[in-house]
């Protein structure tokens, strides 16, 4: 980061009564088309470098976790779609795994399989689309739209399980809703084809663009030492240097029986992050692989598991909703919420899109939570913004913003 | 060798003697509680001991117990030892009318915007933090919203011109 030169005009006489100040206040957002998302930088430039800055955020604050002290568990799930909409099946099976935390439910092999598969496809579809913006900012529009392709198949990919593309709703407590079709496989399995050929070209545009590595290279870095101090987790934290993984460390969803990476990079700059991000594209592509080949293995009745055997928390069958009263009082029970939750307090945390995603349940035994709060890393580590594009180029801390992978809607809850 | 709960919890009692109370292990995360002002000494002793190196702080946020007289506003500490791979929690309790907490943002730069969320959301009053103030919530607002003496809004009030979202009004 190189200093910041005050010179000091002489040869211009300021007019009697005007300020000496030599740098100017500049707004970056709250709407800029830049800031990809609603949030406030008041920058303070001497010419085009950053003095200094400061954020503001909760434009788009909505209150969900004092909503989520009013409501049963099921109508917290799509709250938790609307943190990171970028990669929302996460947030919602990381909040399916909290709750069975909380309720001691564990899941089949299968379920845990299937969801790997859902997690790792929302994990490429959230790294390509920072990626690809990330070239954007730098002035490269054609891997945005290489990618763009992908992420419409993998959304497919989501409607065939769930129905819906963007804000999923995906899964229940104990599974999923229904099996996967044989279009959802097969959609899969053209993916896991399909996708390499275009990330490959993608990276062969950017990887050793002389432009783009003139661009990434050597800015908005930081250090291992002050990434941890700032709480950085996921691949930004990755990119400083420190390979700690949720899915590693505390294995969650069987990913103790798949085998992959942890990209590292060493700087923590732009290029390291957007680096880091491809690798692992490229790492979970493998564990879809695995995953796939896994799920492939279950033959017979074994093949049909798709939900743990918790009658007091998945919702029946529709058809024997309307036909068997057991059905019918379940269904109305879970509905209404009116099982009474275990108390207790947990904590639970998946590896998010952008890092680690924590879940913090209170439960006194009612039938919503006493108190839940989202360990939301993308406010946590956008702190850290001030400190990395200071002295830094307005251009600079632009691509700074958009390969930190900043999503408004996980900051302001 | 690896580090076990009981060690830590030995290491604790050892240091600081009966000064931490509550000591618990829901789901297998050890919890315990510190008295308010002695949030900053534990904490730091967690940071610097070569074996106890609890080093990041994964997460920081307000509890308020409408119930419990005297200590109604409790600040939950999640850390985290990333070496060993062992989480704690620590909590601290306040009281509502005198809700002074010591500032971590010294041992840790992720506390403060963290802290400033719980401000604005709870009033605990961080002492010695570099920018209190509120931050997802507007600068105007005069009361802080997650205390649970703030209902959220009764449903099925009849009294607002929901039309435009589709709800009562001439809209059936």
């Amino acid at each position: 980061m190189s200093e910041i030169i005050h010179q000091q005009p002489h040869h211009i006489s300021l007019p009697e009564g005007s300020i000496g100040k030599q740098t100017t206040t500049l707004n970056l957002g709250p709407t800029h088309p830049a800031t990809h998302g609603v949030f406030q930088n008041i920058l303070e430039v001497d010419g085009e470098r950053i003095v200094s800055s400061e954020q503001t955020v909760g434009y788009i604050h909505r209150a969900f976790e004092k909503i989520a002290e009013r409501r049963p568990l099921y109508q917290i799930t799509p709250l938790t779609d609307r943190l990171n909409y970028c990669s929302s099946p996460i947030n919602n099976m990381g909040w399916h795994l909290t709750c069975e935390k909380l309720l001691g439910v564990s899941t089949p092999k299968r379920v845990d399989y299937l969801r790997v598969i859902i997690m790792e496809l929302s994990r490429i579809a959230d790294h390509l689309i920072c990626n690809s913006i990330v070239g954007v900012d730098s002035g490269a529009f054609s891997g945005f739209l290489y990618v763009m392709q992908y992420r419409e198949l993998i959304y497919e990919i989501f409607e065939e399980v769930c129905g819906s593309r963007l804000t999923t709703n995906i899964g229940r407590i104990g599974g999923f809703e229904r099996n996967f079709s044989n279009a959802a496989f097969e959609k899969i399995e053209k993916f896991l084809k399909e996708y390499p050929v275009t990330l490959k070209e993608f990276e062969n545009l950017f990887n050793r663009n002389r432009i783009f590595m003139e661009r990434t290279m050597g800015t908005g870095g930081i250090s291992a030492e002050r990434a941890l101090n700032y709480g950085f987790t996921g691949p930004n934290l990755r990119a400083a240097g420190v390979d700690y993984d949720v899915r590693v460390a505390s294995p969650y969803c069987s990913y103790q029986d798949f085998e992959f990476d942890i990209p590292v990079g060493s700087t923590g700059d732009n290029y390291d992050r957007f680096m880091v991000r491809n690798q692992e594209m490229w790492q979970s592509l493998s564990i879809i692989e695995q995953a796939f080949r896994k799920v492939q293995e279950f033959k017979g009745t074994d093949a049909d598991v798709y939900h743990a055997d918790v009658p007091e928390y998945y919702l029946p069958k529709k058809e024997d909703v309307y036909t068997k009263m057991e059905a019918l009082i379940w269904h109305f029970k879970i509905i209404m919420g009116e099982i009474d939750m275990p108390k207790g307090e947990v904590y639970h945390s998946v590896e998010g899109g952008n890092g680690e995603l924590g879940f913090y349940l209170i439960s006194d035994g009612g039938r919503a939570p006493f108190r839940l709060h989202f360990r939301r890393p993308c406010f946590i580590y956008y702190q850290a913004y001030s400190e990395l594009t200071k002295g830094a180029l307005l251009s600079d801390a632009v691509i700074t913003m958009s390969s930190l992978n900043l999503i408004a809607g996980e900051m302001d809850a | 060798m690896a580090l076990t709960n009981e060690y830590i919890r030995e290491r604790l009692t050892e240091k600081f003697g009966d000064v931490i109370t509550n000591i618990e292990e829901p789901a297998g995360m050890l919890t315990f509680e510190v008295p308010k002002d002695m949030n900053l000494k534990v904490m730091q002793f967690l940071y610097d001991d070569t074996e106890l190196r609890f080093r990041f702080l994964t997460d920081l946020c307000g509890v308020h117990y409408p119930d419990q007289k005297g200590r109604e506003l409790a600040v939950v500490y999640h850390m985290h030892n990333l070496v060993d791979n062992v989480r704690l929690r620590m909590k601290v309790f306040s009281d509502i009318s005198d809700p002074d907490v010591f500032t971590a943002t010294s041992l840790f730069e992720s506390a403060n915007w963290q802290e400033r969320e719980t401000y604005d959301f709870y009033g605990i009053n961080f002492v010695g933090h570099p920018n209190l103030k509120r931050i997802l919530n507007v600068d105007e607002m005069d009361y802080f919203p997650m205390r649970k003496e703030y209902p959220l809004e009764d449903q099925s009030r009849i009294d607002k011109d929901d039309e435009m979202f589709g709800r009562g009004g001439s809209v059936s």
